[in-house]
């Protein structure tokens, strides 16, 4: 049980790094609450499973230092750490059996038999392998299998989070729901801490109620679901997160009007004059694609009907463009309207969301 | 009905014909062998089984040379697999996994397995002598009496020492192998389960490096069952009989005195007797072949 702080924490694998250009994770600052339920969300290669390999203790930082609750453990030996830690692939000992196997923590750090036994059971109890225990570990599917490595973490008392590296790759998809449902009950009834590192924004979403974003070796925003949609800090936030991604256009932006490929949006903050790469972020749920009139012209390029909605690709003078379309809309050839939300339009400075400055009530439509 | 195509059986000739001439005929000419008794002249006088059940009866002379060599030779192959697995283990668990020693040490551990046999047995012919040999020499300045041309503990001591250090390597490479296809995660895993080194070695590495290490037994078993050249260079199956082995025996017999149904009949008991160590062997692996299947659910 504890709180886990990361200090300035950096890390290379080349022994001489000089630029950042060599770290494979910059500067983080990260404070994980006791108890919380964390998502490490980011593509490959975005220095994710480093971080979780510092806090576990197999990778040693470059910089920086890591402290569970007050304690600075930095140095200190994976074995001596309270951190269990779940693999992409699951790792059980072969010749042992399930019970075995989750004994296996406890018997190397010398419990009392009696002890072992209660806590093996009811670790078993928790994670539904009770019947399975006197089976070999080896002979079970990949899904148990994981659920055994979740075990062996779980029967520490001890244990001060739980870090998972991607755990439902190479689980069958309809037992995925069943087991992160399962990590999610454990949550709730455990109070552990639980860092998942991911990059499916369906599973990050789901499991965490703080998701944190990792780009190129780096945190770009740490927020709830809600707000990594609703709000994006960095473009990559808002492209990475939805389904499609975020439309981020190039524009620029004077006071309450920006001007997107020769075409005027009203937004609803007012901006300082920028300079930089200066883009526009809307979210195609809110924008909406109407038959020609009032609005943007767009061409629409290809409809795609994904069940639950349609989402048309239209382009904008030359920008290529991601909408929803309403139920009922119907278009003549390929020409229509978008109409954006100016309350959800989002303005970016090489890449970093600008705050503007909210309008008065009634200051503008 | 599809036609058959009948010229398909020429592509089999010359495979069937390769294997008439370089083993069936052969085997064929040794089984010959087996059942008569040859005087000059090319004479032959059918003897049945005759040669069989004197090879097999310990009494006899023939049969007291068969099991004494085959004795010596099951001892032979027992001590340096004694040896030789648990060193090559050893060995393969401490060469390093990564950078540029991994090629360096691969190649150092390779050399001793690319010298030709009768080399090696030059070698340490040369190498144990008493007299000019620096390992034989320097034994006995300590004043150790080592001399493997009269004393058969000696000689014993040589050809196994003589083994280990030509064959250990392979032993070592078949594990590191076997080593380096576990991934990092199982021992990221024991790190965090809190595992000793022997535990670790126990629970992750030793299972992982069974099969290889199954191949690699029989791979040295065969081998050092069937050994003769390097013996035979060093001390010609001597001092006495102390290092004689089965192939020594059988050369002794058939080109020796010429007792070419004696010879036959113990090739073909020796040949028998290898046949059915790899069948009990191939048995073992494929059942534990399909005990993995099973495990990883391919079954």
């Amino acid at each position: 049980m504890a709180r886990i702080t990361l200090d300035k924490l950096a890390h290379s694998y080349k022994p001489d790094p000089q630029g950042p250009q060599d770290y494979a994770l910059r500067e983080v600052d990260h404070v994980w609450r006791q108890g919380g339920a964390y998502a490490l969300l980011g593509p490959s290669g975005c220095g994710k499973t480093t971080l979780l390999n510092i806090i576990s203790g197999l990778v040693v930082p470059t910089r920086g230092r890591i402290l569970f609750d007050d304690v600075d453990v930095s140095r200190q030996p994976t074995e001596a750490r309270n951190i269990a830690q779940v693999f992409q692939f699951p790792v059980v000992y072969d010749t042992m059996t399930v019970r075995e196997n989750l004994a296996f923590p406890l018997v190397n750090r010398g419990v009392e038999r009696k002890l072992i036994e209660a806590r093996v059971a009811e670790i078993a109890g928790l994670l539904d392998l009770t019947s399975a225990l006197d089976r070999k570990a080896s002979r079970l599917g990949a899904d148990a299998k994981q659920k055994i490595s979740l075990g062996r973490g779980l029967v520490r008392p001890d244990v001060a989070a739980i870090l998972f590296d991607e755990p439902l790759t190479v689980i069958d998809p309809h037992l995925k729901w069943q087991l992160r449902s399962m990590l999610k009950e454990l949550h709730r009834k455990l109070d552990l801490t639980m860092i998942y590192v991911t990059h499916d924004q369906t599973e990050a979403l789901t499991f965490a109620d703080t998701v944190v974003v990792m780009h190129e070796g780096g945190v770009v925003q740490t927020g709830t679901p809600e707000e990594l949609f609703q709000h994006p800090a960095h473009t990559f936030v808002g492209h990475f997160i939805g389904s499609p991604g975020m439309n981020i256009l190039p524009c620029a932006v004077e006071g309450t009007q920006a001007l997107v490929a020769g075409q005027p949006v009203a937004l609803a903050r007012r901006y300082p004059a920028l300079s930089g790469q200066i883009e526009l972020g809307i979210r195609p749920e809110y924008a909406a694609l109407r038959q020609r009139g009032e609005g943007l012209p767009a061409r629409i390029s290809r409809i795609d009907d994904i069940g639950r909605a349609r989402i048309a690709r239209v382009e904008l003078g030359g920008l290529k463009f991601s909408v929803m379309v309403p139920d009922e809309a119907e278009f003549d050839g390929d020409e229509a309207s978008l109409q954006l939300d100016p309350a959800q339009i989002h303005i970016y400075r090489d890449g970093h969301l600008v705050q503007g400055e909210a309008l008065a009530a009634g200051g503008q439509p | 009905m599809k036609p058959v195509n009948q010229k398909a059986w020429l592509l089999v000739l010359p495979v069937l014909l390769i294997v008439a001439f370089s083993a069936v005929i052969p085997l064929m000419t040794v089984v010959n062998y087996s059942v008569q008794d040859s005087f000059g002249n090319n004479q032959f006088f059918w003897n049945g089984l005759g040669w069989f059940s004197e090879l097999l009866d310990p009494k006899s002379d023939l049969g007291s040379r068969f099991y004494d060599s085959l004795w010596r030779n099951l001892a032979f192959s027992g001590i340096i697999l004694a040896i030789e697995i648990p060193l090559g283990i050893v060995v393969a668990l401490s060469m390093p996994r990564q950078g540029w020693t991994v090629s360096a040490t691969l190649v150092l551990m390779a050399l001793p397995l690319l010298i030709p046999w009768n080399v090696v047995g030059t070698i340490w012919q040369i190498f144990a002598r008493g007299d000019i040999g620096l390992f034989g020499a320097a034994v006995n300045a300590l004043g150790i009496d080592f001399n493997y041309v009269a004393n058969p503990l000696a000689a014993w001591f040589t050809i196994i020492v003589m083994d280990v250090w030509h064959w250990t390597s392979l032993v070592a490479l078949l594990c590191y192998a076997g080593l380096k296809s576990i991934p990092d995660a199982y021992y990221q895993a024991a790190r965090i389960d809190g595992a000793s080194r022997w535990a670790v070695f126990r629970t992750i590495q030793l299972p992982k490096m069974s099969r290889v290490l199954l191949i690699a037994v029989l791979l040295r078993f065969m081998d050092s069952f069937m050994i003769y050249t390097e013996p035979f260079v060093v001390t010609g199956g001597g001092p006495g009989n102390s290092t004689t082995f089965l192939s020594i025996e059988l050369v002794k017999l058939a080109l020796g005195q010429f007792d070419l149904g004696k010879a036959a009949a113990l090739s073909i008991v020796y040949n028998l007797i290898i046949l059915s160590v790899c069948w009990v062997f191939y048995t073992v692996m494929t059942a534990a072949d399909a005990r993995a299947d099973a495990d990883a659910g391919r079954v």
